[in-house]
Order: structure tokens, then sequence, then C-alpha cells
């Protein structure tokens, strides 16, 4: 429907413009243009109505295949032209082999772009360091993780208003898997900081902040004790940072960071940290805005998006009780759509539940009300504007 | 910044790309790009950097040149260079090209079967050196009455650009590289560009390499276009090279260039008109402009996304004959835009694997 009366406003516009003598043909011939400038805003109507992207689905372990229902449920009522491949990875529930794992990387090297819950990642050890959760990330090499904390409107927590953007680095630093006894009962974990990958997610974060229009990057280290490796961070960021003059360039020890971020967090626009404290800070910032329920998350390499909540948590204790928060996993299918070029379905989506948050009539326990999964998911639907 | 090469700015499969509007027609045709990769849904981000021409100072412009610097690539309209302007006020496209050490100017020419003009089957590539020669900037009043201006040749560029120009030829299958200057007379300067191509043409045993002194070369170019294969040449007889060869297949509206540099690529029309007279009053010919967004989709490896619309800009000139004033039409520059996203939209339901 938007389609054909943007086509017809525009064909209007031409007909118009054919029809007129020349001196006021002068001044209109610049309107089709501005039509087309205002086609680039997030109320323009798809871009193809015949468009069918396909999409890799790793539903994990927990309530990731609660929230994927939740999500296909909403795709399927809103219309979206999205199609998922579906693939059950699972430590937990021997559903991994390598076979698996290459399944989804196969597809993934098609479809460029997931949806994914967490693989959950048993605690004993049986021989092999490497999770499933961080081989995938490391053959895929999404090396830079997104977490935008964003306050949601109608739903009051201490601090309101919130908007800040933490960028990890999660494909070396602490997560290295490389331990090893060096002598009996003395145990090495090596922590590895590389100036390339520190360099690629540096500018990783000032390119998210030169697209998304912030002002200022802050690099979260810890150099006073870790002056080498902490400190080749810093010193690459720095470096990236001059390429980028007009975002300001702080930088702030992670045991500050944490405790400013509970006390006075709108000081932060865009945080980017090597990966432990990522994994710290994404906790800590989700819980300032409700928890693990709302956040969305994302994580990128140069080929491949993957797109998955925030704090990435199993939360097997609430495996078929239908109380899950599909908040999260729903605001980052809309973050999905809007980098698969869909706008439209995108702003659709995150409107409904955005829409029925600030209503508060229904609302799962993780943010003090009665809802189940499934009246949650309903009442998204119900505020869809198809 | 010295040393720092960064990666480019590719995540998610989505590319990040700097939009140098310019002035005149730039501006209106960059808009049309976007529209149209849109509607493709091509995975590039814009991000617009606008440079003013007005100004005296060079904040704007180096501002540009930083956001090159971080994106890799670039697609610009062209920057206005007023004359009225101090003479300390240089080019701000030259500068942006010296800057970047964007060597390589290539432009590819092609007769169009839709589009009349007085020669057919015309097929040449030019590659023109793009960063010293005549437009060094260098000049001065030596004596009062007596300005000096200086033009610079030197081995490393000229190696370079015979090179790029040899290794293109071999990659696109091309028999002869024919090098233009002016020797005769500038026995040293352009005797040296000659004698560089030289050396580089005897390490391409399998393409055949000639040359052509520049006045000659422009004579032949309006008798018998045919003649010429792959056509390297220092930097202002590349200008006006590349110009008459524009004028041969149909005019400014319709070719593409690119400027290439070890690290970085921005890309604009070949002839980088600014087109004043015709700006804002929807007539400019869009196709140059869009095909040289199909060059830099090429560049970015989305070899898919580009042929999809180089296919429907070529179909729209070719079978629809929907032609701007230019090349004689009486179409507008949204028709035609139109009828090119018709076109892409015809091809087939579009999926991600595209």
């Amino acid at each position: 429907m938007p389609v054909t009366m943007a086509a017809a406003l525009r064909g209007s516009l031409v007909t118009l413009v054919k029809g007129l003598s020349s001196p006021r043909w002068q001044q209109l011939a610049s309107r089709p243009l501005s039509v087309s400038a205002a086609l680039c805003g997030p109320e323009a109507p798809p871009a193809r109505a015949d468009a069918t992207f396909k999409v890799t689905m790793v539903p994990g372990d927990g309530v990731g295949p609660e929230l994927m229902t939740a999500v296909k449920d909403v795709f399927k009522a809103g219309d979206v032209p999205v199609e998922f491949e579906e693939f059950h990875l699972s430590e937990v529930q021997n559903m991994a082999s390598e076979e698996k794992l290459e399944q989804v990387l196969t597809s993934m090297k098609t479809n460029k772009v997931a949806m994914k819950g967490k693989i959950h990642t048993p605690m004993e050890f049986k021989g092999e360091l490497a999770s499933y959760e961080m081989r995938l990330r490391r053959k895929l090499d999404l090396f830079a993780n997104v977490v935008h904390v964003n306050s949601l409107p109608g739903y009051s927590t201490r601090h309101n208003n919130l908007d800040l953007v933490i960028i990890r680095e999660q494909t070396e630093g602490e997560y290295s898997s490389l331990e090893h006894e060096s002598v009996t009962g003395v145990i090495e974990c090596l922590k590895i900081i590389t100036r390339q990958k520190s360099r690629r997610i540096a500018k990783f974060a000032f390119d998210y902040a030169t697209k998304k229009g912030r002002n200022k990057v802050t690099a979260v280290h810890k150099a006073n004790i870790m002056k080498l490796g902490d400190g080749l961070f810093l010193q690459s960021c720095a470096e990236v940072a001059q390429l980028y003059p007009k975002i300001k360039y702080e930088n702030i020890i992670i045991d500050n960071c944490c405790m400013q971020l509970v006390q006075n967090p709108y000081q932060f626009d865009v945080l980017v940290m090597p990966n432990l404290y990522g994994n710290i800070i994404d906790n800590l910032a989700a819980g300032l805005v409700g928890g693990a329920g709302v956040v969305p998350g994302e994580s990128y390499s140069a080929e491949y998006a993957v797109f998955e909540t925030g704090a990435r948590h199993p939360f097997a204790q609430a495996v078929g009780r239908n109380i899950a928060n599909p908040t999260a996993m729903l605001l980052s299918a809309a973050n999905m759509l809007r980098h698969l070029n869909l706008e439209y379905h995108s702003q659709m989506v995150s409107d409904a539940v955005k829409r029925v948050i600030k209503q508060g009539k229904v609302r799962t326990g993780d943010l003090g009300g009665y809802a189940t999964s499934d009246e949650f998911t309903r009442a998204v639907i119900a505020n869809l504007a198809v | 910044m010295p040393m720092l090469q960064p990666p480019p700015a590719k995540y998610g499969g989505r590319h990040t790309v700097t939009l140098i509007p310019g002035d005149g027609i730039g501006p209106e045709l960059l808009n049309h790009v976007r529209e149209v990769f849109r509607f493709s849904c091509v995975p590039v981000d814009f991000e617009v950097v606008h440079v003013n021409s007005a100004l005296e100072t060079e904040d704007d412009i180096n501002n540009a040149i930083t956001a090159i610097r971080r994106n890799g690539v670039a697609l610009k309209g062209n920057i206005e260079t007023k004359h009225t302007m101090a003479p300390s006020v240089k080019s701000r496209n030259n500068l942006l090209r010296t800057s970047l050490d964007l060597y390589a100017n290539v432009m590819h020419c092609q007769s169009l079967p839709g589009v009349q003009t007085r020669h057919k089957n015309i097929d040449i590539m030019i590659i023109r050196e793009n960063t010293e020669g005549e437009y060094s900037s260098l000049e001065h009043e030596s004596v009062s009455g007596v300005v000096e201006s200086l033009k610079i040749i030197t081995r490393n560029n000229s190696l370079r650009i015979a090179d790029y120009a040899f290794q293109l030829a071999r990659e696109k299958g091309r028999r002869r590289v024919t090098a233009v200057h002016k020797a005769n007379i500038m026995k040293l300067g352009d005797g040296l560009f000659l004698q560089c191509c030289r050396e580089v043409a005897s390490g391409y045993p399998d393409i055949t390499f000639d040359s052509m002194i520049v006045d000659n070369t422009t004579m032949q170019l309006v008798s018998k276009p045919q003649q010429f294969d792959v056509m390297v040449m220092p930097n202002l007889y590349g200008n006006v090279v590349s110009n008459v060869c524009a004028g041969l297949v149909g005019g400014p509206g319709l070719v593409p260039g690119a400027n290439y540099g070890h690290a970085y690529a921005v890309f604009e029309t070949a002839t980088r008109n600014t087109g004043k007279s015709i700006a804002d009053r929807n007539i400019a010919n869009p196709t140059a402009m869009l095909l040289a967004s199909c060059m830099m989709l090429d560049h970015l490896k989305l070899y898919d996304h580009a042929s999809s619309i180089r296919n429907a800009i070529l179909t729209t000139m070719n079978e629809t004959r929907l032609h701007t004033a230019d090349i004689g039409g009486q179409g507008t520059t949204s028709e035609v835009v139109q009828s090119i996203m018709r076109f892409i939209q015809s091809k087939g339901q579009l999926t991600t694997d595209l």
C-alpha cells in the first residue's frame, strides 16, 4: 500500500512538472528530489515489495527456543519477508557435533545474517577448552559485540532515559582458551591483546559512533595494572581516535567505570573495551534498565552479523514455565530487520514492543507483571500497525 | 595520520562509504544513487560529508579527506573551483586526489547502442596520472609580469602509472597500450614518462606498446577512434583526452570515472563536471553517476548488485530509449531513474543471495 502511494505521488509530480510552463517549472523542479530524499527516512515503505530474506536461526539453550517462537509469531503476524533456517546446536542436550557446527557455518556463509540464543557452556572440563559458543564466534570472526542500553519509556527504573552503547572485543583477551598447568598446582591462563585486533575494535567503535551520530567514545581498561596488555589496547584506541576529529575520546579505568555507571551513567555515550570487561559492563548496564530480558545485542564481523540478546544467559530455570521476557529478542529482531534494509518492518516491530511496555498492562514477571511470555507476544501482535 | 592504515569500514556485510555531494548537479544525482541503492537493498551506508566551496579555509576538505581515510571508499560529485578566489585556494578536488595519493584515474569509454553518435564501436580505456604533472599547484612570479608554472614528472610516479595501465590491460584481456605524450617538445619531462612506459612495457611481452603525440592523438580520436585500446598519459593530456573521448560516446552525462590509490578509491563522473547551469532542474543525465556507483559496488566486491543496477541502466538507455535532453531525449532525470528501478524490479524476486 505505501509503495503504490509513493509511486503515485512521484508519478503525479512528474506529470505536474511536465504540464507547466517554464518559469514555474523551475520553482517546482526540485520537488521530486525532496520526495526521494524523504524516502530515506524511517517512515519509508519497504524497499522491495517482493523481497524475501533468508536468515539463519540458532535457538540455543534455555529459553532461547521460546524467544525464537515469539519472534517467528510476530514476524508471521506482521507479514515480515524473512525466512528462517533453523539449527539446533546445544552442548547440554547432546546436540552439538562438528557436523552441526559445519551446517550452521555453511548456512551463515550464504545468509550472512543470523538470530541466535545462548548456547549454554557446561562448567565442567571435558578435555575441550573452547565452548561451541566461542568456536562459532571464532569461526565467523565475530569480533565486535554491540549492546545498546536504552531505557524503555513507561518502565521506570532507578536511572531513566539512559542511552549508552557498549562495544566489546570478543575474540581475544581473557577468552583465549589458553590455559595450562605449568607446575602441579599452578595454572596459567593467558590473556592475549594484539595491536591489530585492538585497532579493529577501536575503529569499529568510532565507525559506529559516526554512523549513529554519537559524540563521545570512552575506552575502558586496566592499564594501571596491566601496563603492557591493556596499555596496547589503550594506545590503539588513541591512534584510531585521531582519524575521527569530531568525536571526543576519553578513557576510564574499569573499576571506576563500574562505579560511575551505577552513580551517574548519563556521562557515557559509546564505551569500547576488551573482552572480559565487556562481559561485566554489558551485564551491569543491562541491569540498570530492567535486566537481561529487555536489552538487545548484536555481534559483527566484516562479513557476518548475529543478532542476540544483550546479556547472554540461557535462563534454564525458566524453561517451559512461559515466564521469559521476549522483549530483548524482539528488539534484536527489529535491529536485524534494519540491517537487512527493511526499515519499515523494523520500525513496526520495535514500535509494537515499545507500545506494549509503555501501556504497562501486559508485563512479564521480570518487569513486575503477571503476564506469561505468550500473553506478551500476543499483545505485541495486537499492537502491530499492519 | 602516518603509518596507520585502518581496515575498511565493513561490518556484518554492510559497507560504509563516504558521500561528498559537491556542487551543481552532484547532490541531486547522488540522491538518485541513494534512492536506487535503497530500492535494490544494497548493503551500503553512506556517511555524507559536505564541502562548502565558498569557504577559503581547508577545514571542510580536510574533514572529507579524513572521512575517506576511515571508510576507504568514496563517491563524490564535483566540488566547484571558483577562479575568482585567491590563488592560494587550491582546487578541492585536486587536493583530495593528491592527499590520498589517488594516482590512477580510470575511465572506460564505450559506445552505447542506444545513443546516436558519429562514431560507433568505440571501446577505449583511459588511464591518467592523477597526482603530478601540470597539476602540481607550483606557480610563482619570478619577475614582475613573468609567471612560471612548474610541471613535475617523476620517475616513480611514471613507472607506477605505466605499471597500473599494463596490469589493467592484462587483467581485462586488452591487446595494446598507447602512451600519449609531447616528448618532441618536452624532451626531458615527457621523455622520462615515455621511457618509463617503455621500461614497464618490456615486462609485458603479451601486450603491444606504442606511443603517440598528444596533438595527433586528439585528431586521430575524432577521425578514427576505433584504433585505440588502452591509453596511458600524464595528468593534463589525460584531462583533454578524456573529455574528447566522453564527447565521442555521447557527453559528460554518460561516462563514469574512478580514482584509485594503494589504499583508497574515489568514484565520480569521468569528466568531473559540476553542471551548475542545469542544477536543480531535473534534467541532468543520471547515467554517469549511477554507472560510477556500479564501479564502486564492483570495487566493494558486490558484483551482483553492481551488474543488476548496471543492466537496468543500460536497458533503459538502449532498449527503452528513455533519454535526457543532453543526448537528444525528452525524459527528466527522475523519469530515467524510475525506469531504471522498474527494470531492477522486473528482474524478479530479490533474495539475500542475489
